[in-house]
């Protein structure tokens, strides 16, 4: 372990998988764009919707990957951070809707209008910006992840108790968001958008825009996961995973690491939500429920948690799965599937899918190397 | 004695803790002076461990002085991870090293320096946490499995790492729990060499079953039983107490 933290975060198996995420997030779109519709190569529109969709989910597993996976946090509330971000966003989408809107108020958005809202409450000022919109994108996620990790990780709240609060998080922010008085638009939530930086959010080249974007934050994400976890503080991290007490007896903070990797992945997971929001077209409290972040980790499992690389892999491959399986004769089974998924990865794949490629990687490589030394044990040696 | 005039490395008087009504340390009493070794024996539940948790932070006394460093900080207040960066350091009873990382990645993260996470996060080796790895390396005797999973190791090898993190976290205090717990003969009497060769620049605490060990170690005996002091001295003069024979060593 030597050099600088950014050059030990590139090693070979990364700068591939960049190389990879690039390549998609530039052909994908030129395909989609710059070719007829008669063209073999041409990428539909729906598609590209689709796949940004999945490219957000890989991005919120990321998040989930570096707390479970290198820090043994296992959050079940991941959804909420996501879907804060979304919210963010969808508020700042709304407000651009102005007096396109059913009720043609310029500042209310219609539900406001609708509930007889005198006018628009404080904590919308400010989301008609971009720049304040995506501020509030990383800080409202981040600000609560920070509170409720500085609450939690001192209490030394650890383990299933942990799990079963971030469950309690996100199930009472999905009863907030469901109240029309809370001010988010109930049970209907954020939708009817019209633009994003003047760009129409249902055009082709906006769509394109948004999934090249969506696979940016993705590598952007992935180098920031892969800086942290090839650094001393992701030895760290490990150590807490695998050994909490000893860490915390060799004079580690263990709070403070937490406290960080979890604020750092709720940003993650928020910007992975603001994402998704424009390309899916609305957000709703349903996007808290429990079941989703669970999903979400099951995502991981699948991929291989503590690969980073594998928690892309799980989420793109899962949400396929679930695209393929929810759209046929397969339908109503769909959560049969997801949960049998789950079932078999963890008694037969433990690792999931890049885990167990690593490991017998490495099994192969360790014996070819034992084989190597033999026969330079047995070989004659040059006279000294 | 005023606790705030002791020379003591280490200080513990009248110290007591119960969980749920049993005394696991009955009005214990004890000073390590430093630059001393000393064994700690005692049947099973005799409350060795507890001492330690007692003085690494894990567990609060109930009642009782815990003073450390000639009386300047007291113990009692203060939680593991700033009773680590006084400078007292600990090997478990069973063996844990982080088996997910390299042996050598280990040491570094037992090395001595910022804990902060800041600092870690930008951390670079420098030539004098190579050098320093390298010592270590060489005392315990490790230097041939450096880049190996710690997870792999045998178990002696798995005592020795940690007693090798101990090392490099470079404490004024050492507790060593049970170091030959589980270790050959020839692996024990290499340990008694180790513990001896940092006996000559550390404080050294070790809690050991192993009769022969203790003997290899020769240094003063503490006896503890059912969490106090039974008897204190020689290995000789413990070994012919009543008392300890009655209790411990069986007739």
């Amino acid at each position: 372990m030597t050099g600088s933290p950014l050059i030990r975060a590139l090693d070979r198996g990364a700068v591939w998988f960049v190389l990879v995420l690039a390549a998609v997030g530039i052909l994908v779109p030129l395909l989609n764009l710059l070719l007829p519709e008669s063209s073999p190569w041409h990428v539909p529109t729906y598609l590209v919707a689709l796949w940004g969709k999945y490219v957000c989910y890989a991005l919120l597993a990321l998040s989930i990957d570096l707390i479970w996976g290198y820090c043994g946090i296992l959050s079940l509330g991941h959804g909420a951070f996501f879907a804060l971000g979304g919210y963010a966003m969808g508020m700042y989408l709304m407000r651009q809707i102005g007096t396109r809107g059913v009720y043609a108020d310029p500042i209310r958005p219609d539900f406001m209008v609708f509930l007889n809202w005198p006018e628009l409450p404080v904590y919308w000022y400010g989301f008609n910006h971009f720049a304040y919109a995506a501020l509030m994108v990383l800080l409202v996620p981040g600000l609560l992840a920070f509170v409720f990790g500085w609450f939690a990780f001192r209490s030394r709240v650890t383990g299933v108790y942990l799990s079963i609060i971030t469950q309690a998080l996100t199930y009472a922010l999905m009863l907030g968001f469901f109240r029309n008085n809370f001010g988010f638009g109930g049970n209907n939530g954020l939708t009817d958008f019209k633009d994003i930086l003047g760009f129409n959010v249902q055009a082709q080249p906006t769509r394109a825009a948004l999934f090249a974007a969506s696979v940016a934050a993705l590598i952007l994400g992935f180098l920031i996961c892969r800086t942290v976890v090839a650094s001393k503080l992701g030895m760290v991290l490990v150590s807490i995973r695998d050994a909490e007490a000893r860490t915390r007896f060799l004079g580690y903070r263990v709070e403070n690491y937490k406290l960080f990797v979890f604020t750092l992945s709720a940003c993650m997971a928020g910007v992975a939500g603001a994402l998704y929001v424009p390309q899916v077209g609305i957000i709703n409290p349903s996007e808290f429920a429990p079941g989703n972040s669970i999903e979400a980790v099951i995502w991981v499992a699948v991929g291989g948690r503590g690969t980073l690389i594998g928690a892309v892999i799980g989420a793109v491959a899962v949400n396929w799965g679930k695209t393929t399986f929810t759209s046929g004769v397969l339908a109503p089974y769909w959560l049969f599937v997801l949960g049998s998924l789950f079932v078999l990865v963890t008694l037969l794949l433990p690792r999931g899918i890049v885990g167990t490629v690593k490991h017998y990687w490495r099994v192969w490589h360790e014996r070819r190397e034992v084989v190597a030394a033999e026969r330079a044990e047995a070989a004659p040696k040059p006279a000294e | 004695m005023d606790a705030h005039t002791t020379s003591a490395l280490l200080y513990l008087d009248a110290v007591t803790v119960s969980f749920d009504g049993f005394r696991a340390i009955n009005d214990l009493s004890l000073t390590i002076e430093p630059g001393e070794m000393r064994a700690i024996i005692g049947p099973n539940g005799a409350g060795k461990t507890t001492m330690m948790d007692i003085i690494t932070g894990k567990t609060r006394p109930d009642k009782g002085d815990v003073f450390f460093d000639g009386g300047r900080h007291d113990l009692t207040k203060l939680d593991e991870t700033q009773i680590a960066e006084l400078g007292i350091g600990r090997k478990f009873q069973k063996p844990t090293v982080f088996d997910m990382h390299t042996v050598e990645d280990n040491l570094r993260l037992a090395l001595k320096g910022d804990r902060t996470a800041r600092a870690t996060l930008v951390w670079r080796e420098t030539r004098d946490e190579q050098v320093r790895i390298n010592e270590i390396l060489a005392t315990i005797r490790l230097n041939a499995v450096r880049s190996r999973v710690a997870g792999s190791l045998s178990h002696g090898q798995k005592q020795w790492l940690e007693i090798g993190m101990l090392l490099a976290q470079d404490p004024k205090l050492l507790l060593v729990d049970e170091p030959v717990a589980g270790m050959t003969d020839v692996e024990t009497h290499q340990t008694a060499e180790l513990l001896k060769e940092i006996a000559k620049v550390k404080t050294v605490v070790v809690v050991e079953h192993d009769m022969t060990f203790v003997r290899e170690l020769g240094v003063k005996v503490t006896c503890l039983h059912e969490g106090s002091v039974l008897a204190e001295g020689t290995i000789d003069q413990v070994s012919q107490n009543d008392r300890v024979v009655e209790v411990y060593l069986g007739r």
